[in-house]
């Protein structure tokens, strides 16, 4: 099944490529990004075009899918949350802020693997994973909704109030 | 700089000197150009762009300016090793991959004052010949990648950045290249490797320098966001002037990032070696936590050693040395070296007497363990097995003889991989065991040294919860 890469989304990725005019094959990353962003995760048919796109054997799209924390192969919830794990956020209360979440929005994170980080829960409205370091040590704890970032984060229920 | 107006509660500590951190803050400020140009904005780009490249380069290394990323290189020194005679691009990429635990100082610099980056970067790219220039940027940073994508549109308007620069014929194109949250990408080669669309394995060095051969085997300048700022701040008042500011040797200001048990957690840019770690903990962090006492530091970033609150330090040679408590260094280059840690990235993480320092330890092993690219079988290990004795000894299932054991594994990745990883990884073990090994020890069980060749000992293990 071949992907459908919207018009509009394809014009983003061309113009995307032409910030390397030395190598195509560094757009690797934002093109991923772009499907990612468009389609939730990082299918085998997104991986298959995004190859095709950038003139590349599949396998050189698939190791860097397959490396990188910040691409996922699977589909996450409708909101995808990362909560920072590292000392400083730790220090705060991540681990706690963690369980909160997880409890308020019915995750069952008991599954989740170095390969497969990523926990939905059961109405499939939010997914969640640890995060190493967001780089905002002096506000922890911290976390990713999506793109917005919530600093001191102490009231799970006014955070995920947010996302409808 | 005292008419400039902070915004209520977050103004500077009168110990700071804003330079780079300038316009952090600031009342009535935003990020756009316009607000930039009153504030004049591009002033010293074109100041830059009216001197030769060579004088430029030559400015940066009489400040002495050392790079603000984590080792502390000179960066004008980092510039001059550009091969002479060269027929190939050259490259310039600015690290914004800000990832070692500890620090936010970059994130702030492109959220509230990006065009203050590019102009350090077009002066930049101005004095090693350019015409190419990325931020890369960690993807952890959505909303600055779009800040300073807007910003590089506004700079090209105006004709900051683009075809023919103030009338010089000089070029520049500088584009926003996002990561996908592998710390190994603040290694450089790594960085390099990742920005060519490939698996961040950092590259060896000998032959590797980017200097020499970076992105596409070409000469390539890669500088910390914090270090490219300062380049703007050089040209402006002079590698001479700049270089007053600061301790010789240590000179600037830098960012400070202060983050764990204190009162007042935040960010402090100071006069670098003009500021005593007691200083900045007591009078600008607002001391400790009510009834706390110091335990630990880290200095300068998660990979810098750690330090004891009761351990002295000998600084100084024969007549000169001195003996020096942790409340009393001053948190430069030189001395925190000289203190067995290092300066780092300016992440300084405090922790006082309710830390365990086997929780410490195990979550920094956790995060080396994650991050390791795998590349070099020390690492790749090593990182993993440290993290699973500490994951042991938090559980209260490791015996006394694993913390010889965790150093032991630590001490053999530490100088046995291509790139600084493996010091970043094995350094906080090495430390924690030096400095804490009794408390470690007391977190294990004897009753388990023997497990391995004690069948009763083994089922014991096996059923402790």
């Amino acid at each position: 099944m071949a992907l459908e890469v919207p018009s509009e989304l394809e014009k983003e990725i061309d113009d995307r490529i032409t910030h390397y005019p030395v190598s195509r094959r560094s757009a690797v990353l934002p093109v991923l990004h772009a499907l990612q962003h468009h389609f939730g995760f990082i299918s085998e048919d997104s991986v298959e075009w995004a190859a095709a796109k950038l003139e590349l054997e599949p396998i050189k799209v698939l190791e860097v899918v397959t490396f990188y924390p910040g691409f996922r192969q699977s589909a996450p919830g409708k909101y995808h949350i990362r909560v920072c794990r590292t000392l400083s956020c730790a220090m705060a209360g991540s681990y706690e802020l963690m369980d909160s979440i997880c409890k308020k929005a019915e995750i069952d994170r008991s599954g989740v693997t170095h390969h497969d980080p990523i926990a939905v829960s059961n109405d499939g409205k939010f997914s969640i994973e640890f995060a190493e370091c967001l780089a905002s040590c002096g506000t922890g704890p911290v976390c990713l909704v999506e793109d917005d970032f919530h600093e001191a984060v102490t009231d799970v229920d006014a955070l995920l109030s947010q996302y409808k | 700089m005292s008419q400039i107006k902070y915004i209520a509660g977050k103004e500077p500590h009168a110990n700071e000197t804003r330079v780079i951190f300038k316009n952090v803050d600031r009342e009535s400020w935003d990020p756009s150009i316009e607000t930039y140009l009153q504030d004049g904005g591009y002033d010293q780009q074109k100041k830059a762009f009216q001197m030769e490249p060579g004088e430029i380069t030559a400015e940066v290394k009489t400040a002495g300016l050392r790079g603000r990323g984590g080792a502390g290189f000179p960066a004008g020194l980092k510039w001059s090793f550009l091969p002479p005679n060269n027929d190939k691009p050259v490259y310039l990429i600015c690290n914004a991959d800000e990832s070692e635990p500890g620090t936010f100082k970059d994130r702030y610099i492109i959220h509230q004052d990006p065009h203050q980056l590019i102009e350090g970067m077009a002066i930049s790219c101005f004095a090693v010949g350019a015409n190419l220039a990325y931020i890369y940027i960690r993807e952890e940073f959505p909303e600055g990648a779009q800040i300073l994508e807007t910003a590089i549109a506004e700079a090209h308007r105006k004709g900051f950045l683009g075809k023919d620069i103030l009338g010089t014929g000089f070029e520049l194109e500088i584009y926003v290249h996002r990561g996908a949250g592998a710390y190994i990408c603040g290694e450089e080669t790594g960085l390099i490797e990742s920005l060519e669309g490939k698996r961040p394995y950092p590259r060896i060095k000998p032959p590797y320098f980017p200097a020499a051969m970076g992105l596409y085997l070409c000469p390539t300048i890669v500088n910390n966001v914090e270090t490219l700022c300062h380049v703007k701040h050089i040209i402006g008042m002079g590698g001479e002037n700049w270089s007053k500011t600061g301790t010789p040797n240590n000179t600037g200001t830098r960012i400070l990032c202060v983050s764990g048990d204190v009162e007042k957690p935040g960010y402090f840019e100071v006069q670098v070696g003009k500021v005593t770690l007691g200083e900045l903990i007591n009078d600008m962090c607002g001391g400790l936590k009510a009834g706390r006492k110091l335990k630990a530091v880290i200095p300068g970033g998660s990979s810098a050693k750690v330090l004891r609150a009761d351990e002295t330090f000998k600084l100084g040679k024969d007549d000169d040395a001195k003996e020096i408590s942790i409340w009393d260094i001053p948190m430069d280059f030189d001395t925190l070296a000289a203190c067995g840690s290092m300066a780092g990235s300016g992440g300084v993480i405090i922790m006082d007497d309710s830390r365990s320092m086997s929780w410490v330890i195990n979550n920094l092993n956790n995060f080396y363990a994650h991050e390791s690219c795998g590349q070099c079988t020390p690492c790749r290990e090593g990182s993993l097995w440290m993290k699973k004795i500490t994951d042991r000894v938090v559980a209260g299932k490791a015996a006394p003889s694993d913390i010889d054991q965790l150093d032991a594994v630590a001490r053999n990745i530490d100088g046995r991989t291509i790139c600084a990883f493996g010091e970043a990884a094995s350094w906080p073990t090495e430390s924690f065991v030096a400095k804490f090994r009794d408390e470690l020890i007391a977190d294990t069980n004897p009753e388990l040294e023997d497990a391995f060749v004690n069948a009763e000992a083994l089922t014991a293990a096996a059923n402790l919860k």
